[in-house]
């Protein structure tokens, strides 16, 4: 029996992806509920409980790109023209919101500039990140391996939606973690803004749900053919169980559960979403095996990250490990 | 054809602009990275209260530094795609798994241990501190290994053949160890060391001048003019060797560099010239006779190969390498003799009293970065017209983007990097005028477990 290497690569790149989404989903979701917070010492908090790991998790969008490009040329080389532009205001969002990051410790009087600053390039690299997400499930014009399309094909009503479903979704990955991470009047509020997210987040997930089958009759088929309903039924049910679940958590005590739930309704609407594209890479027609790059290549990228993986998961956990415990204002940038 | 030559030449200026403001970063956080390991190492020996203050103030810069390096390198891993998505999708099998390895050994090293280092002195012992310090080291140079492979893979291409779709790659050690890449490892490596050495001998002079935290500025200026008194040489050096490198596997990149037409036995050096690319011919030379010949053949009347032995479409833009090439190589010369200066002035014991040299050393804060891009410059636009050398044009290279999207974002990238460079200006210049802070507590320098354990360790002999 053979392995087919382009799965296995798939998977570790879909692996690279929900990574990003969860770990810097959930400092660009303090980052949008930043202007929101009950006073600056607040905000210090915040800025602190995410201080040591912001880098990091962006290193698994770096990763994602690399990757892409290493496993499966052909689908980054579609994709990124196709989101040219969409691609571009999230790298000027992430550039502002890390380098105010930076300097925000180290203002005084520009302080409120780099809140801001930090604010909206949080709360604009969701959104191109929506952008991106509903402008991939709505598909991409490809002709002779290359895009074919025009520069604002992504720009619909739907992957307008989508873009603010991200933005509350990273809010509401935030929310959740400022309760595992704060104490107090922060938490209380944190709790409040926790609840009206996850409302709004399983409202957007409900829309790109129902709409996600109208873009093509193959995801219909995929979702409504036979007896898949039947099959695929647990996902939307156990999503609106750990969206009821989480709701009810944060009304209560709950510290860690919240964050874990939140994490989980994410990892269930990334399962919806491959239920729907499998086994395209770049909708509608570019599957995972036409982008793969050639063997030798598979098989060194795969050697890599046999080797390397394993340890960046270690070290990460680790420094995750180091800095537990809740936030304070003097605990990260002093 | 305009319309499609406007695309592809924004594009590159894009490119150029967007690493090349990158480069600036890891040049120094490359430098500095070493730098302090070996202050950490000292502090944990000697235990001397200097070398902490020392870390803790260069630690700032580095963490400044490291911030701008990220995020500027952010926009490069998707660029490739975005600008040349024909370049990614011939190229990705060799490209994409060096990139996608310099992630894995390098990206992600330094983000998981410079949290440790910047906020970690009080939640993990010394010794583990120390170890995030160092591993911190090490990825900055696998960074500048595994993007050194690639690069130089696109100057001299080895070990993959073109199928009509993609490069794939038959032999990944040929790949990554092609013929220019161990020199241009090598001298980007150098370039970063020289470069940080006279940032932390130029910061430390600056200090003297001002007649500021002695102590600390004394050790950062002896400990930098040390290493530029070692590493100045050994860069004349291996830029020598690489040249020759240059030489036997671009040649029109070197005809390009000495402004060299026509293919000359005993070729002379221009101190000064204006390649005219439409005439073929310089204008306003000055010349040493067969000086070029002697450093790039070792021979005296050996020979060199002019531009005419391709066509003008072959040719890359001689202007732009013959000054870049001019900028860098002056630079060098010019840390050479500063270099010297810094060993006569040690050796007569005026070391930290010489204004001049404190000057010189002010003076070359910038230069190493200058020296750097201009290498850079040198060396990518003496590539073209290719992006995969002697292979792949990059006109053949681009994405199918309008080009009013690529003036769009290229607008952006200008105003913003250049907002951001003024504030990381603004902000690097506060921490150097504010100065070492000698109030915050010392940590601890031996593991508590031990502090305990060691006057039980006193036994009496038996």
């Amino acid at each position: 029996m053979t392995i087919d290497l382009t799965l296995v690569l798939a998977g570790i790149i879909a692996f690279g992806i929900i990574m990003y989404v969860l770990l810097d989903g959930f400092d660009l979701g303090v980052g949008i509920l930043f202007p929101l917070a009950p006073n600056e010492t607040g905000r210090d908090v915040m800025i602190n409980s995410i201080a040591p790991f912001w880098d990091g998790n962006e290193t698994w969008l770096v990763m994602g790109g690399a990757m892409l490009f290493a496993a499966f040329p052909t689908a980054y080389a579609v994709a990124l023209p196709a989101f040219y532009l969409p691609i571009m205001l999230m790298l000027f969002a992430l550039i502002f919101r890390g380098v105010a990051f930076e300097f925000h410790h180290k203002a005084e009087a520009s302080k409120a500039i780099w809140s801001t600053a930090f604010f909206a390039g949080s709360a604009l690299a969701a959104f191109a990140q929506g952008l991106l997400l509903g402008g991939l499930i709505e598909g991409v014009a490809v002709a002779d391996r290359a895009f074919a399309g025009g520069a604002f094909d992504w720009l619909t009503p739907f992957s307008v939606v989508s873009g603010l479903g991200v933005v509350a979704g990273y809010a509401l990955l935030g929310a959740t973690w400022l309760v595992l991470k704060t104490e107090g009047d922060l938490q209380a509020w944190a709790r409040r803004y926790g609840q009206w997210l996850t409302v709004a987040v399983l409202g957007f997930m409900a829309a790109v749900s129902l709409y996600t089958p109208f873009v093509d009759a193959a995801i219909a088929e995929r979702w409504f053919g036979g007896l898949n309903l039947l099959y695929l039924s647990p996902v939307p049910l156990v999503t609106a169980a750990a969206g009821f679940a989480l709701w009810h958590g944060l009304r209560r005590d709950w510290e860690t559960a919240p964050f874990v739930l939140a994490i989980g309704l994410f990892l269930l609407g990334y399962l919806g979403l491959a239920i729907s594209l499998w086994p395209n890479i770049v909708p509608p027609t570019l599957s995972i095996w036409e982008a793969a790059a050639p063997r030798s290549s598979q098989v060194f990228t795969l050697v890599a990250v046999s080797i390397t993986l394993p340890m960046v998961l270690f070290y990460t956990w680790y420094a995750y490990r180091v800095f537990r415990g809740k936030a304070s204002t003097t605990g990260g940038y002093g | 054809m305009g319309f499609e030559a406007d695309a592809v030449l924004l594009s590159r200026i894009q490119f150029a602009f967007t690493i090349g403001f990158h480069i600036l970063f890891p040049t120094l956080t490359i430098g500095l990275a070493l730098f302090l390991v070996g202050l950490e190492a000292a502090w944990l020996k000697s235990g001397r209260p200097v070398y902490l203050h020392l870390y803790r103030f260069w630690v700032k810069i580095f963490a400044l530094t490291f911030g701008m390096g990220v995020v500027s390198g952010i926009v490069l891993s998707y660029q490739f795609g975005t600008n040349f998505s024909r370049f990614s999708e011939i190229t990705g099998p060799v490209m994409g798994p060096l990139l996608s390895v310099e992630v894995l050994t390098a990206f992600f090293v330094e983000a998981g241990f410079l949290g440790v280092m910047l906020f970690g002195w009080n939640k993990v012992g010394p010794r583990l501190h120390f170890v995030a310090t160092v591993l911190v080291a090490v990825g900055t140079l696998n960074s500048a290994f595994w993007i050194l492979a690639a690069n130089s893979w696109m100057q001299t291409p080895a070990g993959a053949v073109f199928n009509g779709q993609h490069f794939v790659v038959t032999d990944w050690w040929a790949v990554v160890f092609n013929p220019s890449f161990p020199y241009r490892l090598a001298h980007m490596l150098l370039a970063s060391w020289l470069t940080t050495a006279f940032v932390v001998a130029g910061v430390s002079a600056w200090y003297l001048l001002r007649g500021e935290h002695a102590e600390v500025a004394r050790k950062g200026l002896s400990a930098g003019l040390i290493a530029a008194a070692l590493l100045a040489p050994t860069q004349v050096f291996m830029g020598d060797q690489h040249g020759l490198q240059v030489k036997r596997d671009q040649p029109m990149k070197v005809a390009a560099m000495e402004g060299l037409w026509e293919t000359t036995r005993g070729a002379p050096l221009l101190l000064f010239a204006l390649p005219d690319q439409e005439a073929e011919e310089n204008r306003l030379e000055v010349a040493i006779p067969n000086l070029a010949s002697l450093i790039l053949t070792h021979e005296w009347d050996g020979e060199v190969k002019g531009l005419k032995e391709v066509g003008p479409e072959d040719r890359p833009h001689v202007a732009i390498v013959f000054w870049s090439f001019r900028v860098m190589v002056g630079l060098g010369l010019f840390f050479l003799a500063v270099a010297f200066y810094g060993l006569l002035a040690r050796w007569r014991g005026t070391l930290y009293e010489s204004r001049w040299l404190h000057r010189a050393c002010v003076a070359a804060i910038p230069m190493g970065f200058i020296a750097t891009v201009a290498g850079w410059i040198t060396a990518e636009v003496g590539r073209q017209p290719y992006t995969v050398h002697g292979i792949l044009r990059t006109a053949d290279s681009v994405s199918p983007v309008p080009v009013a999207a690529v003036a769009t974002s290229l607008t952006i990238f200008v105003l913003v990097y250049g907002l951001l460079f003024a504030t990381y200006l603004y902000f690097v210049h506060s921490v150097v005028r504010k100065g070492p802070d000698y109030d915050a507590p010392l940590p601890e320098r031996t593991p508590k477990a031990m502090q305990g354990a060691r006057p039980a360790t006193v036994l009496p002999a038996e």
